[in-house]
């Protein structure tokens, strides 16, 4: 019986011993949590970041906002995502982070309330919780701050302005979005249209507004029945990644992109929100000239700012508190304790290879 | 009882080195609550054996736990007693569980094919139901999985009574032999007198009875219900099927090795959490788990055993 046992139990713990060697990760410490016991981080604040998913290149620039920051606000940080990004799966990193002895678990929610019942368990324990890049709407009381990406009543303006400057501020555009019933779309879609009516932009005529579902496939087809449909459109703004990216593929096609062989009176301009990684290609290529997205570094930089905060109890998740963050501005905790880290950058030729998200 | 040697000695092995890892890992707490979040899954396991033992597979249990915690949350929230809206809850779920046995006998149908669909139906409902929403539990009724009693928490001690009534049935009843008999041979059993499809029927309708009570500890943990909760749940739950010794092709049950499984899978879980092992690492650690089990369970341990063993133990 003791020959079978050692037999089966060997290759199992070498290889549970070995993955966990290997993945075991502390960032800003050297050393592996097995030996480095709670109490031992001094005076080092200790923050985890749950993002929604794992492998997610956004989160990956979020948390590079807490890695370069760590240093600076005497952070000891590491994450942790869920192995899946379904409503409840955050639960159990949630509960974990907390046993680990975190002091401050900042959290991109899946969900607006599932998660309610776990985080007022792990508050109850003494950890600040920090919600960032998304929040829980509606559940507000059950975190202390928000943390999110840009303002987005900026957006509808900024992505205006950005193609009427290509344009000259004239001509026939279209609106590329992603589902008709996705609140952020239609409340950026509203800002842009209000926009328009800015006597600046009175020879921009919005002509369709067409959802590409945030489909690849339908998102082509969209743009393409847009190009047929109206021969004089000058300018698309598509505000979703997926979107862009796929009206960016189609402009090269036709070669319609200002500049390319079939342009006609000056070229199809287009433009939007979408991640630089998506967008590469396209921007060296000259397809698309200018395009907009907040930079998720700025969150991670601002939650773990507050996170240190918080913790020493140095600032009060009050609205209307203000604060300095060295080197990144002043901020204010705004209405429902939430707090903008930061602005749309738009990214041209020049700065997109400084972006690797 | 030989069987669950392995997962119990692994249970150990992984206790060992959760410590060796993590100087916060065994904390009785921590460990019961974190258990706890997964009672669900480990209760739907135990009619998940009938199931698989009789040779079939439902893939539609997470789908129904959602639906019918989506119902009866909506039924609460309409003004129905609590006592009679979770004893509601449960009789959808035997329902939903008793609809699928009926369509796979029925159509004599794969139960593959007919639980896929259902799997789609039960949670395309729950969503046409809620929409995006979610429905919040009266408050009267959150919370049993912080409630203890004996040290452990309702869900849990729910999941053991579960699994003691599942093994004697298993293993002492004539239900239970029929069960192995149809997933043995169906063709041999139909023959011997075993009423094949009855057995079925009332393995499915068992197992949504079980769904449904899931789906009310769920509601209580969470406080809510929507539709898009426990999602890939089924395959969770079929891993701890597995992992316990239950062969997947049918006709061989253990429902204890599927509660060993459950504390084993669980424990792993934490162990993985505090030492902060990144999602790829767990996902591919439970996957190997998954596998060696397979392959534990088909080894000839016998002619190994008797190969190792010094000559002069060997039998002649």
């Amino acid at each position: 019986m003791k020959t079978r046992l050692h037999i089966l139990s060997l290759p199992i713990l070498a290889m549970i011993a070995i993955s966990g060697c290997g993945s075991t990760k502390t960032d800003s410490g050297s050393k592996p949590d097995a030996s480095t016991p709670s109490a031992s981080s001094g005076t080092k604040t200790k923050i985890a970041f749950i993002p929604k998913s794992a492998g997610n290149p956004y989160f990956a620039r979020l948390e590079s906002g807490f890695k370069s920051s760590a240093d600076q606000f005497g952070v000891e940080f590491t994450s942790q995502a869920p192995t899946t990004a379904d409503a409840t799966s955050q639960i159990s990193v949630i509960k974990d982070q907390a046993q680990r002895g975190e002091e401050v678990i900042v959290l991109s929610p899946n969900s607006p309330d599932a998660l309610n019942e776990t985080l007022d368990q792990a508050s109850a324990k003494g950890v600040v919780i920090i919600t960032a890049d998304a929040d829980l709407t509606g559940n507000e009381s059950h975190r202390s701050i928000g943390v999110l990406s840009c303002d987005f009543s900026t957006i509808g303006p900024e992505q205006v302005e950005l193609l009427g400057a290509l344009i000259g501020y004239e001509g026939e555009i279209a609106i590329l979005s992603a589902t008709s019933d996705a609140p952020n779309q239609n409340a950026w879609i509203e800002g842009m249209k209000k926009t328009l009516t800015d006597p600046k932009y009175s020879k921009m005529k919005l002509v369709e507004v067409v959802y590409g579902n945030d489909e690849p496939q339908k998102s082509t087809t969209e743009t393409e029945a847009l190009i047929t449909k109206h021969p004089n459109l000058r300018g698309i703004i598509a505000p979703t990644s997926v979107g862009l990216a796929a009206a960016a593929q189609v402009l090269s096609q036709k070669e319609l992109a200002p500049g390319a062989k079939n342009a006609k009176n000056g070229g199809l301009v287009l433009t939007g929100l979408g991640t630089p990684n998506e967008l590469k290609k396209a921007v060296k290529a000259g397809t698309v000239a200018k395009f907009q997205l907040w930079d998720p570094a700025d969150i991670g930089i601002v939650a773990s700012y507050l996170g240190t905060q918080l913790r020493a109890k140095k600032l009060e998740a009050k609205v209307g508190t203000k604060f300095e963050i060295p080197g990144k501005g002043s901020f204010e905790i705004k209405d429902k304790n939430i707090v903008i880290a930061g602005k749309l950058v738009t990214f041209t030729k020049e700065n997109i290879d400084q972006y690797d998200f | 009882m030989r069987r669950n040697i392995l997962p119990g000695l692994l249970i150990v092995l992984v206790a060992v080195i959760g410590n060796r890892l993590s100087p916060n890992f065994l904390d009785f707490a921590y460990l019961r609550d974190s258990a706890t979040l997964v009672a669900e899954l480990g209760l739907i396991a135990v009619g998940m054996n009938f199931i698989i033992t009789s040779g079939n597979i439902d893939l539609s249990v997470g789908s129904n736990m959602v639906l019918t915690a989506c119902i009866t949350a909506k039924f609460m929230v309409g003004g129905m007693p609590a006592p009679l809206a979770l004893l509601l809850g449960v009789g959808i779920g035997t329902l939903l569980g008793w609809l699928n046995g009926v369509l796979i006998t029925y159509f004599r149908a794969p139960s593959f094919l007919i639980t896929v669909a259902t799997m789609a139906m039960y949670r395309g409902a729950a969503k046409a139901l809620l929409g995006p929403q979610s429905v919040k539990a009266p408050s009267g009724i959150v919370g049993i999985d912080t409630q203890t009693f004996a040290g452990l928490t309702i869900p849990l001690l729910i999941l053991l009574v579960t699994a003691s009534i599942g093994a004697f049935v298993m293993q002492k009843t004539i239900f239970g032999s029929w069960v192995v008999a149809v997933g043995s041979n169906s063709r041999t059993a139909l023959y011997s007198g075993v009423p094949v499809a009855r057995v079925v029927r009332t393995s499915y309708t068992l197992t949504g009875f079980i769904c449904g009570i899931a789906a009310m500890l769920m509601l209580s943990r969470l406080g809510l219900a929507r539709h898009d909760l426990a999602m890939g749940s089924e395959l969770d739950i079929i891993t701890i099927v597995v992992v316990g010794g239950t062969a997947i092709q049918g006709g061989a049950a253990n429902v204890i090795g599927s509660l060993l499984a459950f504390i084993l899978i669980a424990l792993l879980r934490s162990v993985m959490g505090v030492a902060n092992f990144t999602a790829e690492y767990q996902m591919t650690i439970i996957g190997i788990l998954l596998i060696g089990m397979v392959l534990a369970n088909r080894l000839p341990l016998k002619l190994i055993l008797q190969k190792l063993r010094p000559k002069s133990q060997r039998a002649p």
